[in-house]
């Protein structure tokens, strides 16, 4: 008992002094499950993301923006592969992690059960989604669970590319034809909103987020990190005339932020319980994929087997002797 | 067949010449090769490295947090082995 109260006298001690957790020393149970959630969840999120992108990869317009998306959507996958491993630190399995998002058990990032019908939607996934997303991970680089921290920095450098090639799409469109300026507004109209709930409910009802920020996993608020996406944003937004869908947006002198109208917190609640546009479709993308894998992952194993065996130094051996 | 059959190998990367190589990751795969050709996809794909290192997890020893007042306390009180501990004029090339 008195061990274990120095323990935890430690461990809060650590995070106090902003030192970071590393995976061998003792943590709250609680610590450790919130951070397999939390990752694996962000993992999820990686790998899912590639989706709705990699619909317009054999329909990008330019040898350029082929390029570029097609190299946006390799760096998610290494992106989930990156957070997988910080999160199989903490003692839970690369299987079980997969098994949990396969089964439609484990969440990922509603946002990404939206389609992407018009070239517009590269533009504004980019420029908004990945946007929304760096706010969201600069502040995680400074997470207390040390193989986060560095997945996150790595992340990061990575991303600064993503969201400048979708503006640069939406810069383009804005700068086109009617049609392709239409076609960008469009977009922002219908990712704006959807992109705000990424960073989740109020403070006020959000369920894990006390405890996280009492130890350091999250280390800003969701209602401040929403703030400063939009406070940044909107100058964006201006700079290439499209108008963002919000009448109540208005800057506020005293506060020195601007105000915004009230997110449809029922549309969140429906995409998270699994009502979005395209959940059964983003599932049943993974679930192919996994299944079309199959015969990669069972001619490794039947290969690694014999190679553990030693039938290939046979092989060699008979080769020689003839 | 499942991922927890494949073992789990560390990568590092030397990123320039006369730079030692660095920790930069882990990832799973079935023998040093495939390690190898996955270890380039996950972590090099700009330009992060001229040399990889792929090494099984399991054959690291590492040591343990709780021997680490054993291992590494003795050297707090031993000052003398820093060059600022000698009392010298400023003025000299010392």
């Amino acid at each position: 008992m008195v061990k274990n109260m120095e323990k935890i006298g430690q461990f809060e001690r650590k995070i106090a002094e902003e030192e970071k957790i590393e995976p061998k020393d003792w943590m709250p149970d609680k610590y450790r499950s919130s951070l397999i959630r939390q990752i694996s969840q962000h993992a999820h999120s990686e790998v899912v993301g590639q989706l709705p992108e990699g619909n317009w990869i054999t329909r990008a317009p330019t040898l350029r923006r082929k390029a570029t998306l097609l190299a946006k959507v390799q760096d998610e996958a290494g992106h989930g592969l990156y957070l997988y491993s910080a999160a199989e630190t903490l003692n839970t399995s690369r299987e079980e992690m997969w098994d949990a998002l396969l089964d439609g058990s484990a969440k990922y990032a509603s946002i990404f059960n939206y389609p992407t019908p018009t070239w517009a939607d590269v533009g504004a996934i980019g420029w908004l989604v990945d946007g929304a997303a760096i706010v969201n991970q600069i502040s995680l680089c400074r997470t207390s669970f040390g193989p986060y921290a560095r997945a996150m920095e790595r992340i990061c450098r990575e991303e600064s590319f993503h969201q400048r090639q979708g503006f640069e799409i939406m810069q383009t469109l804005a700068k086109g034809s009617e049609e392709q300026r239409e076609m960008a507004q469009d977009a922002l109209n219908r990712w704006w909103w959807p992109t705000l709930m990424m960073f989740g409910p109020h403070d006020a009802h959000s369920m894990h987020s006390q405890q996280s920020m009492k130890w350091k996993i999250k280390r800003q608020s969701n209602d401040e990190l929403r703030q400063q996406f939009i406070d940044q944003t909107v100058e964006q937004a201006d700079h290439i005339g499209l108008t963002i869908p919000d009448e109540k947006l208005k800057w506020n002198e005293e506060r020195g932020h601007y105000d915004f109208g009230e997110i449809d917190w029922g549309e969140f609640e429906r995409v998270l319980m699994g009502h979005g546009p395209c959940n059964q479709s983003r599932l049943q993308a993974r679930q192919k994929a996994h299944e079309k894998g199959a015969w990669v992952r069972e001619a490794l194993s039947v290969y690694t087997a014999k190679e553990k065996r030693g039938d290939f130094k046979i092989m060699e051996r008979e080769a020689v002797n003839e | 067949m499942n991922n927890d059959e494949l073992d789990l190998w560390e990568v590092f990367l030397r990123s320039a010449r006369g730079i030692e190589h660095k920790h930069v990751g882990s990832l799973h795969a079935a023998n040093a090769e495939h390690a190898m050709e996955s270890a380039r996809d996950v972590y090099t794909r700009r330009q992060e490295g001229i040399s990889i290192w792929v090494v099984r997890s399991k054959e690291i020893h590492a040591s343990q947090s709780e021997d680490s007042e054993m291992l590494f306390d003795p050297a707090e009180d031993k000052i003398y082995r820093h060059p600022t501990f000698y009392d010298v004029s400023e003025k000299l090339k010392l």
